[in-house]
């Protein structure tokens, strides 16, 4: 398991694996250092491994690190392909539009200028959002056009470069809550809602995860959004708009489970760890 | 064990893991364990952008 911060997933992980009799070890990856000739410069070395669980909590390490254990044929769950759609919100956006599945309407500019093209298009409220981030950090909703002009010159001036790229979507108007599933290989694991007074409903932002029922229509969407990304084990947030209609709104690609464990039963630890065990062995 | 912000005592579980973060309980600082045998911590990583899941 490649992680460096071992929160409460991690803990859970470690005993499922440890319950199983299945042989693992950690590797940090501040502690590795590689080359693109297969070998591990400072380190563990990765022969005699079946799989890797990839817990980073830094998406450019996952990002790398997994186009490395690609090239050493070691499969890596989550694969580079799914690492690199999901750390980035238009890659994201485009697979799943690609795949025709719901998303609410975005769109990209490259200056301020456009981008204020595009919002006053759109219509306020919109969100603006970093490409890369997770926890809810730096999304902006936008009311009114002396809003939208402060933020596009403060990315582009403050951030880097990455910030230049303004990633724009609908406000949806969402009851209070989201949806958050997880899906692992073929099958959905659970849905919980996120609920939050604020509009961003992250439990890293203090969403309270409450019991969802896993209706056919979440379950079908859920399981084609992880498809779209390249499948594996991933989380996937819906958003009900305003008509009830679904909408996939993020897909992550390292899911962190501890709020779902409280308002779920099911064995979620259990389930990723058999999952990336099945992966070992196919290849032994 | 102690606190290497405030010099506080931390009392530690018997299961803590290396990488795991604990909150010291006087000045709030998040420490990181570095190992478990011995057991040291560390003044914890701040949050990178590129964090998250």
């Amino acid at each position: 398991m490649l992680c460096s911060r071992v929160r409460v997933e991690e803990k859970l992980l470690f005993a499922a694996l440890k319950r199983r009799g299945i042989d693992f070890d950690r590797l940090d990856p501040r502690k590795l250092t590689i080359d693109l000739q297969g070998q591990v410069l400072t380190g563990e070395g990765m022969d005699g491994y079946g799989a890797v669980l990839v817990r980073c909590l830094s998406h450019s390490r996952a990002y790398y690190l997994t186009r490395w254990l690609d090239d050493l044929g070691v499969p890596a769950v989550s694969s580079h392909h799914v690492v690199a759609t999901c750390g980035d919100k238009m890659l994201t956006s485009a697979a799943l539009q690609a795949a025709g599945l719901p998303i609410p309407r975005t769109a990209i500019a490259f200056t301020p200028e456009a981008a204020l093209q595009a919002i006053e298009e759109m219509g306020y409220p919109v969100v603006l959002k970093p490409l890369a981030g997770s926890w809810g950090r730096l999304l902006a909703r936008i009311n009114d056009r002396d809003a939208a002009e402060a933020l596009l010159e403060h990315k582009q001036t403050l951030g880097g470069y990455l910030h230049g790229v303004f990633y724009i979507q609908d406000y949806v108007d969402k009851p209070g809550r989201d949806i958050r599933t997880l899906v692992v290989g073929d099958e959905m694991v659970y849905a919980i809602y996120r609920r939050a007074e604020h509009w961003i409903t992250n439990t890293a932002r203090g969403g309270e995860a409450e019991p969802c029922p896993a209706s056919p229509a979440i379950t079908s969407l859920s399981l084609a959004a992880a498809q779209a990304v390249g499948g594996g084990i991933v989380a996937v947030d819906l958003l009900e708009d305003s008509d009830g209609r679904l909408l996939i709104n993020e897909v992550n690609h390292t899911p962190e489970f501890h709020g779902a464990v409280q308002a779920s039963d099911a064995d979620v630890a259990g389930k990723i760890v058999e999952y990336v065990h099945h992966i070992a062995m196919e290849g032994t | 064990m102690e606190c290497p912000e405030c010099a506080a005592e931390l009392e530690l579980a018997p299961d803590v893991e290396e990488g795991e973060i604990l909150v010291c309980p006087e000045c709030a600082v998040e420490l990181e364990v570095m190992s478990v045998d011995p057991i040291t911590v560390e003044l914890a990583p701040e949050v990178e952008e590129d964090w998250g899941e």
